[in-house]
Order: structure tokens, then C-alpha cells, then sequence
């Protein structure tokens, strides 16, 4: 199975956006619902390095003795991705910090009945 | 990874929840060097396992520890995230295998930064000639987004000296 | 308590350890992995490390918040600074090629400055953010 054995850094990849998807969408609980959202960030990353990769080569840094280097150009934009998942992270933890001074819950349930509630009144 | 991704999924503690998150930021930054993205791995591993893991916990204390029982009706999410694994599994079909030298990837720029980047910047850390001068303009707006993050978190979470509590 | 006694003797040890780690991050970063994040990261680090065990008091007497306020947008302007430069002189914005006598010397200048500039607002924010964070914490009641 070639697709199996050629691919399998793929495969890794793609449970791993799914479980983060999954963690995002099914779990009512925001904080639950942010730490999903960073793993499946994570696991982009993953997928922009492993292409990156060449058995054999070594760190994209200029040195004596080495002529096969891994592709630097992924390594660049997942720096920068890294860097704005955690600044999204902070933004997203400031507002469940608010939400929850101002329902006294972050369950998603609870959350939405209290609008309704105040929607009725 | 995939073990600790499933636990944190499960994990009903949230800070039993945040320290797998740091465990699994730990293990990528591991596979990272693994495949030789040294900076990336350095970066992950400051960043994830420490910065995130910290806002985290902070966030944590100030919101409370538990989660309340889950969904009654877990499938349709669970359905929904399937279908997106199976048709990602058919668009990697497509992709060149791993580690191939003839990827497309490999072929148009790579090769010239990496010839003539310390030859033309003097800095034989491609990456770092990459990001601070080819693609100096995406690390100036990298900057200035996370400027931008703290002046939001300041601006949502600062307290007003006339408000009293 | 001894087991604070130990921490906090670790951390008076470590601390200068890693605030020097974090500057050969930023400065060593043209030759090994590094560069501007990287050391931002491990200088908040460092910072944090300090307010964890010390209290949040004694950190903010060390950096005060003012201070880490003003760093924020020092670096953003630094870097931008940068890019000015290279138009004052007569090249392109952010060319570097014009900052020095030769091309290769103007790179590495304007090299150094940017990741200067990174590295500190990158600091400035993480430790920002933890100050925000901890601060509310303090205010609602207990810490």
C-alpha cells in the first residue's frame, strides 16, 4: 500500500486536524474549545514541514561539509504562524475572561440561555 | 501525539486539560527537530509549551476548573469531522509523497535562497535571512499583529480606576 | 517554608542564566537557530519565572508596567524605523542594501536592527499578557 507507507506523515496530519476540529465543534465548554482550536493550528504546522523534510539533509543553516539542506521556505511561515495562533490565543482568553465575568459561566449552553431569556423579557 | 490529543478530547479537568496541551505542544516541538526545522522546534516549544501553557493557566484561575458533562448528541460533530478527514484523505492522495527531492516544493525558490542567501546577506542562518530580509514585509506585519494582540487583551481586560468593583 | 526557600533560591540562581539566553538567542540567531522570537519568548520567560515565585509585587517593581508599555510599541516603530531608513537613504522601503558602505555590511545591519525590534515587542507582549492576566486575578480577590 504505497499510499500508506509514502504518505503516512499525511495521515498524522489529518487525525490530528480532525481531532482538533472535533474538540472545537463538539465540546460547549469555551476554554475546551480554544485549546482545540490550537491543536488543530498545530497540526497545520505539521503539514507545511513535513514536505519540507529530505532524508539525509540537515537544518537549513550554512555549514561546512553539508550540500543537502531542508527546505528553509515552510520553516519562515510557520514562525510566523506560531506567533499569531499565540497572539489569537491571548485575544481568545481576554474575551472568556470577560464572557465569563459577565454570565458567570463559559459552558456554550448555559451562555445562550441566558440571551434567550433576556430576549424574552 | 495522537494519544494525547485523544486524552485531551476526553479530559474533563480543564487544568488536567491544559497540562496535556502543554505535554502535546512539547512532543510537536519534538517531531519538529526531528525534521530538521530547528528554529520552528525552538519557537514551539517557547511558545506552546511555555507562553501558551502560562496564558493558559492564568485564564484558567480566573474562570474555574470543570467542565460540565458533555453533549447529549455527540455524532453529528462527530460525522461532521469524519467527513472532513475523508475528503482531506482524498485531496492527499494528490500530494507528492514524503520526502521526495523532485516536489515541486524543492524546485522554485528553495533552491536560490539557498544558494545565494549567505552569499548576498551574510547570514548563514537561511531562515533567519529569509524572514528578516527576502520576506522582511511579512515579519514587519507579524510584528505589528502581535502589538495588536496586546493592546486588545489591554483593552478588554484593563480596569478602570473610577469603576469600583 | 523550605520548599519555598529552595524555589526561591533556584530561581535567583537561574534567572540570570536565562536572561542570558535569551540576549545569545536574539544576537546568535544569524548562525544558529534564534533570532527575534525565539528570545523574546525566553526573556518574558525569564521575567515570569521570576513573578511566579517572587509575587507579582516584586515583578512589577523590576518592569514596572509602564515600562513594558512603552517597549510594546518601541519595537514595532524600531523595525518600521528600519524600513524609513532604507527609504531616507535613497533605496526602497526596508531595502537594506543602502543602510552601509557595501550591500552585505548594509544586511546585516538592517538584519540586527529588525530582530532587535522583533525581539522586543515580542517580550513586551508576553510579558504584557501575563502582567493582564495575573493582575485581574489579583483584583477579583486572592492571589
Amino acid at each position: 500500500m504505497t499510499i500508506l507507507a509514502g504518505h503516512y506523515s499525511y495521515w498524522i496530519t489529518i487525525f490530528l486536524m480532525v481531532a482538533g476540529m472535533y474538540i472545537l465543534i463538539a465540546r460547549g465548554n469555551l476554554l475546551k474549545k480554544l485549546l482545540g482550536l490550537a491543536v488543530l493550528q498545530s497540526s497545520v504546522y505539521l503539514l507545511y514541514i513535513a514536505p519540507g523534510k529530505l532524508v539525509g539533509g540537515t537544518a537549513p543553516i550554512v555549514a561546512e561539509g553539508h550540500v543537502v539542506y531542508s527546505n528553509p521556505l515552510p520553516h519562515v511561515l510557520i514562525l510566523t504562524a506560531i506567533v499569531v495562533g499565540v497572539a489569537t490565543l491571548a485575544l481568545g482568553l481576554a474575551i472568556v475572561v470577560r464572557i465569563r465575568e459577565a454570565y458567570g459561566t463559559i459552558e456554550e449552553d448555559e451562555i445562550l440561555a441566558q440571551d434567550r431569556a433576556e430576549e424574552v423579557r | 501525539m495522537a494519544a494525547t490529543v485523544v486524552a485531551l478530547a476526553v479530559q474533563r479537568n480543564l487544568f488536567g486539560a491544559v497540562v496535556l496541551f502543554g505535554v502535546y505542544s512539547f512532543l510537536m516541538a519534538t517531531v519538529l527537530v526531528a525534521l530538521d526545522a530547528v528554529d520552528v522546534a525552538m519557537t514551539e516549544a517557547a511558545v506552546g509549551a511555555g507562553v501558551s501553557t502560562v496564558l493558559l493557566l492564568g485564564a484558567l484561575y480566573l474562570v474555574g476548573g470543570m467542565e460540565a458533562k458533555p453533549l447529549a448528541r455527540p455524532l453529528v460533530p462527530l460525522v461532521l469531522s469524519v467527513a472532513v478527514g475523508a475528503v482531506l484523505a482524498y485531496g492527499m492522495q494528490g500530494l507528492p509523497a514524503f520526502s521526495d527531492p523532485q516536489a515541486p516544493i524543492h524546485t522554485h525558490v528553495a533552491p536560490r535562497y539557498l544558494k545565494e542567501g549567505p552569499k548576498e546577506t551574510g547570514v548563514p542562518n537561511v531562515v533567519t535571512a529569509v524572514l528578516a530580509s527576502y520576506r522582511g514585509f511579512d515579519t514587519l506585519g507579524e510584528t505589528l499583529v502581535v502589538f495588536t494582540a496586546g493592546a486588545g487583551v489591554i483593552a478588554l481586560l484593563r480596569r478602570r480606576q473610577r469603576k469600583n468593583k | 517554608m523550605t520548599g519555598d526557600l529552595i524555589l526561591r533560591i533556584v530561581a535567583k540562581l537561574l534567572m540570570p542564566y536565562m536572561l542570558l539566553f535569551a540576549l545569545y538567542v536574539q544576537f546568535h540567531g544569524d548562525y544558529g537557530p534564534g533570532g527575534g522570537f525565539q528570545a523574546g519568548v525566553i526573556a518574558a520567560a525569564a521575567i515570569v519565572f521570576y513573578a511566579i515565585t517572587f509575587g507579582l509585587a516584586a515583578a512589577q517593581r523590576l518592569v514596572p508596567e509602564r515600562l513594558v508599555e512603552r517597549l510594546l510599541a518601541l519595537g514595532v516603530l524600531l523595525y518600521a524605523g528600519v524600513g524609513l531608513a532604507g527609504l531616507a537613504l535613497g533605496g526602497s522601503y526596508l531595502d537594506y542594501f543602502v543602510l552601509a558602505h557595501d550591500p552585505v555590511h548594509g544586511q546585516h545591519r538592517g538584519i540586527f536592527w529588525v530582530e532587535a525590534g522583533v525581539g522586543i515587542t515580542v517580550a513586551a507582549v508576553m510579558l504584557k499578557l501575563f502582567y493582564m492576566f495575573a493582575a485581574r486575578g489579583r483584583d477579583a480577590g486572592d492571589l
